[in-house]
């Protein structure tokens, strides 16, 4: 697969504080690529920098094969981002909002209309068309925002923290619409969330801490890597589990047993066999890389 | 130019869909009108009745024709730059919320953007001014007309003149605001003090010599001039057919016409050399020339689209 995101050394500073420290990563495309990171880490001034909203300092940015410094026109008419707030017009309608965004692409009359009509089925909004964006609730403004970053049908789509503060119905409603135009386009998607386990969904992610890249890979590299598994055992005593060695805590009904990884798991098992008659092995969680990797845990607050 | 057209539209339906932004840029006429109604008509009408010769009798629709002249003439005036100011708020709003950022990551250009900016605050300005023109004429009927078909038309020019220049002095300082205080602080001192500094609420012949002298500098100054001696004109000549009719001589007629005209900032001079009528047109109109071209000029230094 072709890279459609590559960053080189990228670096940005604001005064004394380096925002972005000589980052460097690969997009490939058709990818979901998850960006995570705690609030000021410096993930939307790479967003921002992407977009040729935010100059850099130094590095290079090549987006589709073409440099953010010099082909910035050729980038935008390919991209589309939702930032972490609305951009919409509260004083207009859904329609209006929509209708001048396209015209900014160049999609205007029937094409724009065809276009909006579209996107209003697939994210289920049809109905709010002629009301003023400033009437809608969360979710629905987060729908048009999406969609508004859809209309150009862009090769890469930008999510700065799209899904914060959303009931579980619409994050839902929101990414099986992005899978299924990410599957059937291959479009690019670049994430930032707070939400774990959106990020868990990935094919690959990166952990930004201070401007740098702490922790990289897939998902499940990541877990092995640092978060290590658990092993539930149930129905058993405190001493067979204090026996074991490793360091476990009570949970409802039993005990979970930290183990450094799926071998060591395993061999605990073999090793003990009387103390796991009831047992599930389970793999470590995306928070816990995450607090393992930055010391921080990530909370969902902006 | 289907961009241009869209943004134009955006930008003139966000501000008259904003109630605060409308009607906090209706603050200063209605400041105006309000020192009007409390006391500046009395102030304006002995002003004029003072002004005239011993033995002179002047019908009370004249002098009130003239009160009123130079009361539209300061709402038009002032109006047509703190309209201009609030309207184009919008650009800094859009900064403030994010919009700006997220209209130039598109393909539209940034200098498109700026130029929605001027041409949307041009359009909301106008509206309002022709709308208040039309109120200003309306009263003018009743309180004393003496306006010619031409008088009408050039007040017209003036306004759209004015409104040129006010919404380029805007788009200028605008472009370096970036926060809802900044916003707010500048929307203050231009309503309040614009009045002030262009004669529109005390005329500058009123105030200090080193203040007159500081004012004359100001374009916004021949602006007000400009749009009173439309106003007023068809008063002048009213009035000096009453005075020629009374015997006076002609060198009488002009020296009391020129006694009122400078007491009401209708003749100014820069540094003792009067400016005519056609000059203050100029000299607005290569202000706001001048204005555009900075105004350009800050949009092309900025680097970064957003």
């Amino acid at each position: 697969m072709e890279n459609v995101i590559e960053i080189k050394n990228l670096v940005k500073s604001f005064g004394e504080v380096k925002a972005v420290n000589d980052l460097s990563f690969k997009v490939k495309e058709g990818e979901l690529f998850a960006f995570l990171g705690v609030n000021g880490a410096g993930k939307s001034t790479t967003i921002s920098i992407m977009c040729g909203a935010l100059e850099k300092d130094g590095g290079s940015v090549i987006i589709n094969g073409k440099n953010v410094e010099t082909q910035i026109n050729g980038i935008v008419s390919e991209i589309g981002v939702v930032f972490q707030n609305s951009a919409l017009d509260s004083a207009l309608s859904v329609k209006d909002n929509l209708t001048i965004k396209a015209s900014l692409y160049g999609i205007n009359g029937k094409k724009a209309e065809e276009r909006i009509n579209e996107l209003g089925n697939l994210l289920d909004f049809s109905d709010l068309m002629k009301r003023t964006v400033g009437k809608l609730s969360g979710g629905q403004r987060r729908r048009i925002d999406v969609a508004r970053a859809l209309l150009n049908k862009p090769k890469i789509l930008i999510l700065d923290e799209p899904t914060t503060g959303l009931d579980p119905q619409t994050r839902k409603t929101l990414w099986k619409v992005i899978e299924d135009i990410r599957k059937k386009d291959k479009m690019t998607v670049l994430l930032t969330t707070h939400y774990m386990e959106e990020a868990a969904d990935a094919d690959y992610v990166i952990i930004i801490d201070g401007g740098k890249i702490s922790a990289e890979g897939t998902p499940l590299e990541l877990k092995n890597k640092y978060a290590g598994d658990y092993i539930r055992v149930y129905g058993e005593t405190e001493e067979k589990i204090k026996a074991l060695g490793e360091k476990y805590e009570k949970i409802k009904d039993g005990f979970r047993v930290s183990v450094k990884d799926t071998e060591t798991a395993r061999n605990l098992i073999i090793k003990y066999p009387g103390t796991f008659t009831d047992f599930e092995v389970e793999k470590g969680k995306m928070d816990d890389v995450f607090l393992s990797v930055t010391g921080k845990k990530l909370t969902g607050e902006n | 130019m289907k961009s241009l057209f869209a943004l134009i539209k955006r930008n003139t339906k966000l501000f008259f869909l904003d109630k605060g932004m409308l009607f906090s840029s209706l603050i200063t006429p209605m400041i105006l009108l309000v020192l009007y109604a409390t006391f500046l008509k009395d102030i304006f009408y002995d002003s004029f009745a003072q002004s005239l010769p011993e033995g002179f009798t002047v019908s009370k629709s004249l002098i009130e024709g003239m009160v009123g002249g130079e009361l539209v003439s300061s709402i038009l005036a002032v109006s047509c730059v703190t309209v201009a100011f609030c309207s184009n708020l919008i650009m800094v709003q859009d900064k403030v919320n994010g919009a700006r950022k997220d209209l130039l990551i598109t393909p539209v250009k940034k200098s498109v953007l700026s130029l929605s900016y001027y041409v949307a605050t041009l359009i909301n300005t106008l509206t309002v001014c022709f709308t208040a023109a039309a109120a200003c004429f309306i009263y003018l009927a009743i309180v004393g007309w003496y306006l010619s078909f031409t008088d009408v038309l050039l007040i017209l020019l003036d306004t759209v003149l004015l409104s040129m220049f006010g919404t380029a002095l805007s788009s200028i300082v605008n472009s370096f605001l970036t926060t809802q205080g900044q916003m707010s602080a500048v929307g203050t001192i231009v309503s309040a003090g614009y009045g002030f500094i262009c004669g529109a609420y005390m005329p500058i012949h009123s105030f200090g010599d080193g203040l007159q002298k500081a004012l004359s500098f100001l374009p916004g100054t021949y602006g007000t001039s400009l749009m009173r001696n439309h106003a007023l004109n068809g008063t002048f000549n009213e009035l000096a057919d009453v005075i020629t009719k009374s015997g006076a001589s002609e060198t009488d007629v002009t020296a009391i016409m020129n006694g009122i005209k400078e007491g009401i900032d209708c003749k100014l001079s820069f540094f003792g050399t009067e400016v005519s009528v056609p000059a203050m047109a100029v000299i607005v109109l290569c202000s706001t020339a001048v204005l555009i071209g900075v105004y350009v000029l800050i949009n092309a230094l900025k680097k970064k689209r957003a």
